[in-house]
């Protein structure tokens, strides 16, 4: 993990172009956790919060429910802000959590089995660089669009529509076998274009 | 931790994207709990709903929607450090030294939330003899269930195979089946394509933790009769 002198972080990163830079945010929320700057979060809300919403209703939740659980996990955001690790995950990929999580417990009334957040933390035996901070969601988008059709759907029903492997298969008709076998596909080549990609 | 036997991808993809159901979902957060490898491919599959986060189109926010978060910034506890740090600690006995130096540790955090920290003082129900069972707390979800088996030494599940898939983790002992040898930490995951019948090859009884997404079809007289009472 890159580090810089504390403070000058801040600086600059108000002076990038913030659109393509998902390490941007990755700083951003990592700086949150230490200083609890409400200016640093107001940013971080208005950059995620719609997105947040948007995939919320995209998991079939009104958008009264939508805009609730969005203000939740925002809240969380804050909340949480100490247990997030930069070296483990973009900003936008805890961020993704938070929301599934939020969205999962309110829907099923249960709160979803997590590996819970210390995994967040460091640990020693684990050096892997992630290699997705680079990765822009315009390259994202091309990743998708790579795919086979029916590997991206599979992707799209599973993160998007939060459908089981058997709800898939019930509602393409194909097997329970295929339809996990694209997702390994798609899966491995999502990962595959990411290191090409660093 | 020697972990031979890790989830599918396709189970992690799943378990990422949130549409998995609680009773599979506690199997995979149990096993990623116990299992460094896996955990690491676990943030590699949330990272495409982070990025999916990223690509999608914004949808407008109310608005007052950030002066309201705003206003409840400040009531908010930094809550959960402490807790989560106390569970950090518990979490570490699987992938720090202390299970090197094979101190056996108790039970992977996300299921201590329903048993408690041992497996010791479960409340067994009795299937057959040498098998006994604990369901846990789970709203099913298409006739899943998720619960403990605890199986004796030299016996074993009955012989079944899947209409959908099939988890299972080892907390105690180690058994055998078709796929091969599997002990503490090491997961079965399993669909429909492959029947199978574990048998118990430790010393000590086997606990496991096992859930499905669907009812099993057990492919012995016996196994028929007792799945309404075992519900699998």
């Amino acid at each position: 993990m890159e580090s810089k002198p504390p403070g000058e972080d801040v600086n600059n990163v108000v002076a990038m172009r913030q659109a393509d830079a998902p390490k941007v945010w990755s700083d951003r929320l990592s700086d949150l956790a230490k200083t609890k700057d409400k200016a640093l979060y107001i940013q971080l809300f208005q950059h995620f919060a719609p997105k947040v919403k948007a995939y919320i209703i995209r998991l079939g939740l009104v958008e009264t429910t939508a805009e609730e659980l969005m203000q939740e996990t925002m809240l969380a955001v804050w909340r949480k802000a100490h247990l997030y690790n930069a070296s483990k995950a973009a900003a936008s990929t805890w961020i993704f959590t938070l929301a599934r999580n939020q969205s999962i417990d309110w829907m099923r009334k249960q709160k979803y089995p997590e590996y819970s957040l210390e995994s967040w933390h460091e640990e020693p035996d684990d050096q892997n660089d992630v290699c997705e901070q680079v990765v822009t969601s315009d390259r994202m988008a091309k990743v998708i669009s790579h795919l086979p059709e029916d590997q991206a759907q599979v992707i799209y029903m599973s993160f998007y529509e939060g459908r089981s492997h058997s709800d898939i298969s019930d509602r393409l008709g194909v097997p329970l076998g295929s339809v996990k076998s694209r997702i390994r596909l798609a899966s491995g080549k999502i990962k595959m274009m990411w290191s090409d990609d660093v | 931790m020697n972990i031979k036997h890790h989830l599918d991808e396709a189970t992690l993809v799943s378990y990422a994207a949130g549409s998995m159901s609680q009773a599979m979902a506690l199997v995979v957060a149990c096993h990623l709990s116990m299992c460094t490898a896996c955990r690491n491919r676990a943030h590699e599959s949330e990272a495409i709903g982070g990025m999916l986060l990223d690509s999608l189109k914004p949808a407008p926010v109310g608005d007052d929607a950030l002066a309201q978060v705003l206003a409840c910034l400040d009531e908010l506890p930094e809550a959960e450090a402490e807790a989560l740090d106390a569970s950090y600690k518990n979490t570490q006995s699987f992938s720090g030294k202390e299970s090197q130096l094979n101190i056996v540790p108790s039970v992977p955090s996300p299921l201590s939330i329903y048993i408690g920290s041992s497996l010791d003082h479960i409340e067994w129900k009795r299937i057959v003899p040498g098998v006994h069972y604990h369901d846990l707390p789970f709203k099913t979800e298409r006739g899943g269930v998720s619960r403990l088996l605890r199986i004796a030494p030299g016996k074993s599940m009955l012989p079944h195979s899947h209409d959908g898939n099939e988890l299972t983790l080892i907390l105690r002992g180690s058994f055998t089946d078709e796929v091969g040898r599997f002990t503490v930490g090491d997961i079965a995951d399993l669909d429909n394509e492959i029947q199978h019948q574990p048998l118990v090859d430790s010393s000590e009884d086997c606990v496991c933790l096992i859930a499905t997404d669907a009812p099993l079809k057990f492919s012995t007289l016996l196994g028929k009769i007792v799945q309404p009472m075992t519900g699998f």
